[in-house]
């Protein structure tokens, strides 16, 4: 019914800056990414995430034309690049950042200039422009400098303000920190979060890294072998999982599979390993379903004091493994079924736990996520 | 021991007199492979490039066809030249046959394998996806290339001296396409072999010396824009 009116909108009535639809991409005879449909707002900030080899690339260089062909269709602003847009003045409304910082191999200052210089702007714009975005990113002292002596985080800084120097209605970046060692990958986030508050920027980012992920976007898309399994804020995504895998990919550390036995009022009891867990919502009786438990919600006790907590789920259970992860502990526990919980260092000592020793653990009814088989047939949408 | 000593003092007699008729072979000398260069370095980057970049049926053979090429035995060219501009060859009829035209082309034709293979060698070595963040900033296919070409500018010099430094020094061809006719067609390095047939060591040894000098300082040139530009 839309078809032929050309510009297209979605529910809230207004253009997406970009859409995605029935997209595939097949190597050979193989398909390795396919997007039925796929939106991105303006001024939102999306994050691609999945495991390496998931199709993140190969759906970032299809969205900016650089991987020839594919079948499907791309809208910016509603028009239909390569038809109704040129491909190469869609490309002009790009920037791509990569994992690498791929510079030239002249100064600074002519490779934050490069995107304008190509695009014919004028002189006294471009060195507007370059000074704006080497301020922006704190490299003005390296204006001058070559860019082949420059560090791996300079560098990306670099690459960073000539995709910006462009000031792109689209920023696509692969991995923009994956080669950073880690206190110049946290001072780099850090100081883009900001800029793209200021900037307002459209955002695709790809990435590996859920916390990277969870740090920058609006929106999560979920990506695995070459299929987004599901998009949404990232407290949907990270509380509510679609699926296992989906769970498991944002930090979920509990999993449990079991059979919901009995129903009463607005809650429901699911078996597992000869235990009955307690959980707020809705199921069939007979239902199989799955479980997940955030480690951040487990709480840990060496005493059973009943009225210390209001959770109905208690368990006892053996400490079989402590890991470190920063400032949390990770304790791994088994209690009839394995529990992970996610303890703080002063609780740590408290409690003195170790391993080999029993503590109850408790977790909220209301802080399970459940997975039917009915949410996961309707999983991206 | 005389005959090289007495060669060396008329040598540089001859040099700094600047002696007219040594003066005429250098400049035909330079024009000509001057020429040749400049034209194998059109014909040569552009095909690289593209060579480089894109991926056709036979490219291999291509690729391995251009490898031979850049060591092409003059002679062999000069032998081809002379049988096209040969009276009554394909291209007889222009009558360059004996020119310094013919030398160029000749010259051209062992340079540009040279240039070509240095060209594709240069731009392959460039990574992958700097090809696709240069699309990416939004350039045109003929920005691209150009801007690859700026990126592989230090290898690209090293074509230019490589195709120079080959057809300067080259006797075979400029002698069976150019003929060594004296005023016209005479180059240094036929004139060097003639004068040493001729047992004229003095005139030899100049010119060979003015051959080396020559060589010698265009390739300092290249090689301080090359360093320069290496160490920036």
């Amino acid at each position: 019914m839309d078809e032929g009116c050309g510009v297209r909108m979605n529910r809230m009535g207004s253009v997406p800056i970009l859409e995605v639809r029935k997209l595939k991409v097949k190597k050979g005879a193989v398909t390795i990414l396919s997007v039925p449909s796929f939106q991105i707002e303006e001024g939102e900030i999306l994050s691609l995430i999945g495991p390496n080899g998931s199709g993140k690339t190969t759906l970032l260089q299809t969205l900016s034309f650089l991987l020839n062909p594919f079948q499907g269709e791309i809208f910016f602003r509603g028009r239909k690049v390569g038809v109704d847009y040129p491909v190469l003045d869609y490309r002009r409304k790009l920037a791509f950042v990569f994992q690498e910082p791929l510079l030239f191999d002249t100064s600074v200052f002519n490779n934050v200039a490069s995107g304008l210089k190509i695009r014919g702007i004028k002189r006294g714009e471009i060195e507007r422009r370059v000074e704006e975005n080497l301020k922006r990113f704190g490299i003005e002292h390296l204006r001058d400098r070559s860019s082949k002596t420059l560090s791996g985080g300079e560098a990306q800084r670099v690459s960073l303000a000539r995709a910006f120097a462009i000031q792109p209605d689209l920023l696509l970046m692969d991995e923009p920190f994956a080669s950073l060692d880690p206190p110049t990958r946290e001072s780099l986030i850090e100081d883009l979060a900001s800029i793209l508050q200021q900037t307002r920027t459209t955002v695709i980012l790809a990435t590996h890294d859920r916390l990277e992920a969870l740090r920058l976007s609006h929106r999560l898309a979920v990506i695995k072998e070459g299929e987004i399994l599901q998009t949404g804020p990232p407290e949907e995504v990270v509380n509510r999982p679609i699926d296992e895998w989906v769970a498991s990919f944002v930090g979920t550390e509990t999993i449990l599979k079991g059979r919901v036995i009995r129903k009463e009022g607005g809650t429901f009891l699911v078996a597992v390993g000869g235990h009955e867990i307690e959980v707020v919502g809705e199921a069939m009786l007979g239902e199989w379903v799955i479980l997940c438990i955030r480690p951040e919600t487990v709480t840990l006790s060496i005493s059973t004091m009943k009225e210390t907590t209001s959770a109905r789920n208690l368990f006892i259970g053996r400490i079989e493994g402590i890991q470190p992860m920063g400032f949390y502990q990770k304790v791994q526990l088994h209690c009839g079924f394995p529990l992970v919980a996610y303890v703080t260092r002063p609780s740590m000592e408290n409690l003195s736990l170790k391993v080999g020793k029993e503590v109850w653990a408790s977790f909220k009814a209301t802080s399970i996520h459940v997975i039917r088989q009915k949410d996961r047939e309707r999983a991206v949408e | 021991m005389d005959l090289i000593l007495e060669g060396m003092k008329k040598a540089f007699w001859l040099l700094f007199t600047f002696d007219p008729e040594v003066l005429s072979i250098l400049l035909l000398s330079l024009r000509v492979s001057a020429t040749a260069t400049l034209i194998s370095l059109l014909i040569g980057i552009t095909s690289g490039v593209a060579i480089a970049l894109y991926r056709f049926r036979g490219r291999a053979m291509v690729v391995s066809l251009i490898n031979t090429g850049m060591g092409l035995p003059p002679v062999v060219v000069g032998l081809f030249v002379t049988i096209f501009l040969w009276r009554n060859g394909p291209l007889g009829f222009l009558g360059i046959l004996y020119t310094p035209m013919a030398m160029i082309i000749a010259q051209a034709l062992i340079a540009t394998p040279i240039v070509m293979g240095i060209t594709l060698a240069a731009i392959q070595h460039l990574p992958e996806k700097l090809r696709l963040q240069i699309l990416a900033l939004g350039a045109t296919r003929l920005q691209m290339v150009w801007l690859l070409i700026k990126e592989a500018k230090l290898p690209l010099l090293a074509a230019v001296m490589a195709g120079f430094g080959g057809v300067i020094s080259e006797v075979g061809a400029s002698m069976m396409v150019g003929g060594n006719i004296k005023g016209y067609t005479r180059v240094l390095t036929t004139a060097t072999v003639m004068e040493t047939s001729r047992g004229n060591f003095d005139m030899a040894i100049a010119l060979g010396i003015i051959l080396l000098l020559f060589a010698y300082f265009i390739n300092l040139i290249l090689t301080h824009i090359q360093q320069r530009e290496g160490l920036r």
